[in-house]
């Protein structure tokens, strides 16, 4: 096993995502697959090799880093679900108990 | 022939001498997409009224001749933001998200005048070679309605494939608009990432996604990419340089053209023999229109798959952390504070696949697996596209057939997702090393589409759609019909 269901609780976590108790073990089989799958990579050597992080191969260019009005503050609140005085409404940060929004 | 027969260029020329108007053109669009819609399931919204307002608009000021896509229409796959027109990426997290700016392609499309028809299904943020990840609808291949399009941008495919549109918009992370069309019978190119500004396309591998163009043909497909190229200051990815007219020598041939055939790309063995049959046969015919054809090695191929799996979920797992549940999106109800609103807004928001994609992504970018993981499929790339990089020394261009199957069955790969995943092993490392493809129909193999992509230099399409067209020419692949087996 590449992977245990301890970690895969982990990893749901720092990507806020949560599943069912009942679904973590054949997840976990699945998952496992995958990642032996991708670990044939180790078969690879790449000592002195430089990584590719980016798609380009032409210079990425910068431009005036200048504000301006592209869409409208109303605009932006189109799909928001909750909003209030011009700002948008969620829950309670830390859990006292009330519903939120 | 109908009107939905003839080419954009076609079109266009009975847009001039006034034998069609654009409403005509639009209007058998949508009549189209009736009667073949309950067998292909292509759309997820329709903009019929707005369509047809801005034909009407082009009639009433006159055809500009010089102006070849003015009042023609195209689809748009619905990870491509069209303002107030629903965009969904076939999500349930974006179920009704109504973007409030278009993408930089939608805005490029309506400059040449094209007219949008609609947003076109796909697998959900574009993850998925079948579009069965959707999470509205099955769309269905229309030569047999019991087979998957492909996908991601099986919509799109589907579409142009079923004659409902000549021209189609889709994305290509790992091969999404080149495996569909190649399932399809259709043409559809994989531009040089950065030839067009992803700005307004919802990203799931922003170093690997790029938007390219559905069509029938080579030359319209030349023509779209032609509209909708070049430096937007809002991509800092896209490119600067000049972009050419794409279908500027399309007629020139290939007489003397050096193309490569990766030996890598030929699996012999596989167990849809029709299938590099049919590239093999399109080498010939390459070789009696005075291409030279020379075997090659792109020795690094095997690591294609897991490098791309690892680089395309990083960056998804990345890019998808903005679907919070706040400013837009699917919000989930009863959520006691902010904690529980994300987890459970993004559980309840997002198909199983993504899920699997971003749990990978954020596996692979942990502390103590980032160097075995990310780092490393960031060495593969760079050995596969020094591979791409050596050979095109010698050659000109690559062939290589697009998939290792024909279309497969509705629900035959879906619980299989490794499976899913080894099907892209011919599609995924052009989008690794950046260099662009274009899938062209080539054979069939029992009765299903076969296409062979042809792989270019960084920037050179031109000679790819060259190459392209020389085959077309030569060929009546595309003249092909598809015949909606099992259909009502």
């Amino acid at each position: 096993m590449a992977i245990n269901e301890k970690t895969v609780k982990h990893v749901a976590k720092l990507a806020k995502l949560e599943f069912k108790e009942e679904d973590i073990h054949d997840f976990t089989e699945e998952i496992d697959k995958i990642i032996q799958m991708v670990e044939q990579l180790e078969d690879l050597d790449t000592q002195g090799v430089e990584g590719t992080y980016h798609g380009i191969t032409h210079h990425s260019v910068v431009r005036k880093d200048e504000a301006k009005l592209d869409i409208d503050r109303e605009d932006l609140f189109k799909n928001v679900k909750t909003k209030q005085d011009g700002f948008i409404k969620v829950p309670a940060i830390m859990d006292n108990g009330e519903s939120g929004a | 022939m109908t009107i939905l027969d003839y080419t954009l260029e076609e079109l266009h020329e009975r847009l001039v001498n006034s034998e069609l108007t654009s409403v005509q053109v639009i209007e058998a669009v949508y009549e189209k997409i009736n009667e073949t819609e309950p067998n292909v399931g292509a759309f997820l919204a329709l903009n019929k009224e707005e369509a047809l307002k801005q034909a009407r608009e082009v009639d009433k000021n006159g055809i500009d001749p010089n102006n070849i896509l003015s009042g023609l229409p195209i689809g748009i796959k619905d990870n491509i933001v069209t303002k107030d027109l629903t965009t969904t990426a076939a999500s349930k997290m974006l179920e009704d998200f109504v973007p409030v700016y278009n993408a930089t392609v939608v805005e490029k499309l309506a400059e040449a005048g094209m007219i949008s028809i609609g947003k076109l299904n796909m697998d959900e943020f574009a993850m998925g070679g079948s579009t069965e990840n959707s999470a509205f609808k099955v769309t269905r291949n229309p030569w047999n309605l019991s087979k998957v399009p492909g996908g991601s941008s099986g919509g799109s495919a589907a579409a142009v494939a079923a004659g409902q549109l000549p021209a189609s918009l889709g994305s290509d992370t790992g091969g999404s608009i080149r495996q569909p069309a190649s399932f399809t019978g259709i043409v559809g190119m994989k531009p040089t990432y950065g030839r067009v500004s992803r700005y307004g396309l919802i990203a799931f591998g922003s170093s690997l996604d790029q938007i390219g163009p559905f069509t029938r043909t080579v030359k319209d497909n030349a023509l779209v990419l032609n509209a909708i190229s070049g430096y937007d200051d809002r991509d800092s990815t896209s490119y600067n340089g000049e972009t050419p007219d794409f279908t500027e020598n399309i007629e020139a041939g290939v007489k003397g053209m050096r193309i490569g055939v990766p030996k890598e790309y030929f699996h012999e063995d596989a167990k849809e023999k029709g299938v590099v049959e049919s590239v093999r046969a399109a080498l010939k015919k390459y070789e009696e229109l005075g291409a030279e054809i020379v075997e090659v090695s792109l020795p690094h191929s095997k690591y294609g798959i897991p490098a791309y799996y690892i680089i395309a979920s990083s960056e998804a797992s990345s890019n998808l952390q903005r679907f919070d549940g706040i400013r837009y999106g699917y919000r989930a109800e009863g959520v006691k504070n902010l904690e529980e609103l994300y987890v459970k807004s993004r559980s309840e928001g997002f198909g199983l696949e993504v899920k699997r994609r971003i749990m990978l992504g954020t596996f692979s970018l942990s502390a103590g697996f980032y160097d075995a993981h990310f780092k490393k499929a960031a060495q593969a790339r760079t050995l596969i596209r020094q591979d791409f990089e050596k050979v095109f020394e010698d050659v000109d261009f690559l062939v290589a057939p697009t998939t290792t199957s024909t279309a497969f069955e509705i629900g035959g790969r879906i619980d299989d997702p490794l499976a899913m995943y080894m099907a892209d092993i011919l599609t995924v490392p052009v989008n690794l090393a950046g260099v662009p493809s274009v899938s062209i129909p080539c054979g069939f193999s029992d009765d299903m589409p076969v296409g062979m992509q042809l792989i270019g230099k960084h920037f050179d399409e031109q000679t790819l759609y060259r190459a392209a067209y020389a085959f077309e020419q030569a060929t009546d692949f595309h003249k092909q019909k598809p015949t909606f087996k099992g259909g009502k």
